[in-house]
């Protein structure tokens, strides 16, 4: 099984919610990625989505694009990003690690060479910003053959028959987008959300995860009330901006963060 | 019977040009790209629309606009007789405006009070904040900050007109970023938003509707050869950014397999140095950017490259998709112009011919004068004369050591 299914029917059994936190990689320098990733899993995460920088990121706001042009800086390159992840494997054989990225770094190595080499190095699912379902024909079976998941996202705006169509393709879990924006945008309304997550039930088994405008424990606890899982990036990368001058202290800052997040979720859990 | 047939057939239902072209966004745009579609497949044939789009193209535009014959300058050259296809002489002073008015008819019928637009030069910018200030919408212009700094008074003109110019900060500060964050804005406000984008490029269906109202200067260029010297073109020039001036020349041709076609892309500093924006040209590899698959500048990582030329408005590392189609099964032929080629270009048609060219059109009369030579006078050649300079006056008297 799957690392992601594995996790979320763990989740399941305990009842609880995924806490899914999302950093770039390389960010504010590579050598600090996978000590970050360790730390996010220390403070609470169940899986990491682990952002892969490029030169133009349309679907993000300032805070992710700045990290991506901190990471950039320094030629961070998928082939590090694999090596990140390996090394992460070397002591974390069980938390499920997804990458999160543009197209164009991928189609550039070549599909399956870049699926090759994301198995291997013990990633567990890819979720591409700009690659809809309909044009996923070529990437979702190289992906799949490797064991490496799909991960959609749905959106407010999504019709309830092209949800159906991107359930349909959707493995791991359902990554819904809270709010017509980039990432890192303010509002977030969790009836809003509640009302667009109903139907999607009806569709599919997948887990439903909520990312955008999830910044601190309470708005991960409203959110879960609706979701099997939140997703938070940009509150976490806002802390590795505010320190990259002092690398040595972002650990912890992303812990606290975190940590946060985790109770509240699980004392909602536990309520 | 043409070879090319198949190309009038395109894009296919799903906004595909062979292996380009596609819709490759975030789901949040999934929707209104789905209604944009919607809309404009039932618009694009109904009579009563296509006769607005007309009265505006010749009461508003001043269409049609003249094919004019550069003798002086032909004769100067030697070799086939140049003729300018003066979009030049369009409302706004670029053919632009085509575009900006069919995309404003759609906004207005998909009952959008609001309307953003990317630019590079500054013309698409110019033509959008023109065609709002007349309907009365709200408009929002995103443009780099270095072109905002290269083209200060068209920055103003849009000012004036009423749009609200936001400088790009982020990337390089050029059209592509202005792109993204277009997209940006239009992701976060889909419900009252139209985005009128300036090229041939982008997700379906822009390139299908932004190809088929800039087709009216090829329908005209046409019709106007037959009138003015009895058959068709040997050959047509055009400059190649995203491409919309070229395929709106070229498309109404695409199965005239005599009329020989030459897509002029930014050589600026040479192709050979790295530093320029021709990605057929130097055929560079094919990548995904702002929703569509085609040819685009990136390095062995992905990371979209930097790109230069003198003229803000070819300055992108990507092209049209079906541009890249076209090039692939040999319809056109794309080239690059040096930026000291162009500049010669410019001071030449401003001497000879009393015209002064926009900085990206004298990249199709920089391969003209290549071209030119190598024909009998008797052959004839259409230039697309995309836009006027007086745009580029700052940029060309910077270059002769004057500031303003």
């Amino acid at each position: 099984m799957n690392r992601i299914d594995q996790r979320f029917s763990e989740l399941k059994e305990q009842g609880r919610r995924a806490l899914i936190p999302y950093i770039t990689a390389g960010d504010p320098a590579p050598q600090h990625t996978v000590g970050f990733m360790h730390a996010l899993v220390e403070a609470g995460a169940d899986i990491i989505e682990l952002g892969v920088p490029f030169s133009d990121p349309m679907a993000d706001g300032p805070v992710i694009q700045k990290a991506c042009e901190r990471a950039l800086k320094h030629g961070v390159r998928l082939t590090h990003l694999f090596e990140m992840v390996r090394e992460f494997r070397q002591t974390d054989t069980t938390t499920p690690v997804v990458l999160m990225g543009y197209l164009n770094p991928v189609e550039r190595i070549g599909l399956a060479t870049f699926a090759d080499q994301a198995a291997s190095a013990g990633v567990d699912g890819v979720l591409t910003v700009d690659l809809p379902p309909e044009e996923a024909d070529e990437f979702g079976p190289v992906l799949k053959e490797r064991g490496l998941a799909s991960i959609f996202l749905v959106a407010p705006t999504t019709s309830h028959a092209r949800a159906a169509t991107i359930c349909a393709h959707g493995e791991g879990y359902l990554y819904y987008v809270s709010l017509k924006g980039v990432t890192g945008s303010a509002a977030l309304n969790a009836d809003d959300v509640a009302a667009h997550l109903a139907p999607l039930r009806e569709l599919t088994d997948l887990p439903l995860c909520v990312g955008f405008g999830i910044r601190d424990g309470a708005t991960a606890a409203e959110v879960a009330k609706v979701a099997d899982g939140v997703i938070v990036g940009s509150a976490l990368v806002n802390r590795i901006a505010e320190n990259a001058e002092q690398p040595e202290v972002i650990a912890g800052e992303l812990k606290a963060v975190l940590i946060e997040m985790r109770e509240a979720l699980d004392a909602m859990s536990a309520g | 019977m043409s070879k090319f047939s198949d190309l009038t057939r395109l894009p296919d239902a799903r906004g595909h040009f062979g292996a380009y072209g596609g819709r490759f966004v975030s789901e949040t745009l999934s929707f209104a790209l789905d209604e944009l579609e919607k809309t404009y497949m039932s618009l694009r044939d109904d009579p009563a629309f296509q006769a607005e789009f007309d009265y505006d193209l010749s009461h508003y535009v001043g269409r049609p606009s003249p094919l004019y014959h550069a003798e002086r300058w032909s004769k100067q050259l030697g070799g086939a007789r140049i003729w300018l296809k003066r979009e030049d002489l369009n409302h706004t002073g670029a053919h632009k405006v085509n575009n900006t008015i069919g995309q404003a008819l759609l906004a207005k019928k998909s009952g959008k009070p609001r309307v953003i637009a990317e630019t590079g030069a500054g013309q698409h910018g110019v033509a959008t904040a023109t065609v709002a200030a007349r309907l009365g919408l709200k408009c929002e212009v995103y443009m780099g900050a270095e072109d905002v700094e290269r083209q200060k008074l068209n920055v103003y003109r849009m000012r004036l007109l009423g749009a609200n110019v936001i400088p790009v900060e982020s990337g390089t500060r050029t059209l592509k970023d202005a792109m993204n964050e277009a997209l940006r804005d239009w992701v976060t406000n889909v419900d009252d938003t139209f985005y009128i984008i300036g090229t041939v490029a982008g997700p379906h269906p822009y390139p299908m509707l932004v190809r088929d109202f800039n087709a009216v200067a090829g329908r005209e260029a046409r019709r106007q050869s037959f009138e003015e010297f009895g058959k068709l073109p040997d050959a047509l020039i055009a400059c190649v950014g995203g491409g919309s001036n070229a395929m709106g020349l070229f498309y109404p041709f695409v199965e005239d397999d005599e009329v020989v076609m030459y897509g002029v892309e930014a050589g600026g500093d040479g192709v050979e140095t790295g530093r320029h924006a021709a990605p057929l040209a130097s055929n560079a590899p094919r990548g995904v950017l702002h929703g569509n698959r085609t040819y685009l500048m990136s390095d062995e990582g992905g990371q979209v490259s930097d790109t230069h030329s003198i003229s803000a408005g070819l300055d992108y590392p990507g092209v049209g998709p079906e541009h890249a189609l076209w090039k692939d099964v040999g319809r056109v032929n794309y080239v690059a112009a040096n930026d000291h080629e162009v500049l010669e270009a410019f001071r030449e048609l401003t001497h000879v011919e009393g015209i002064m060219p926009a900085l990206e059109s004298a990249h199709a009369l920089a391969y003209a004068k290549v071209l030119a030579p190598t024909m009998r006078p008797d052959q004839n050649i259409v230039v697309n004369l995309s836009g006027r300079g007086d745009k580029d006056i700052m940029t060309v008297a910077r270059l002769d050591g004057l500031e303003f």
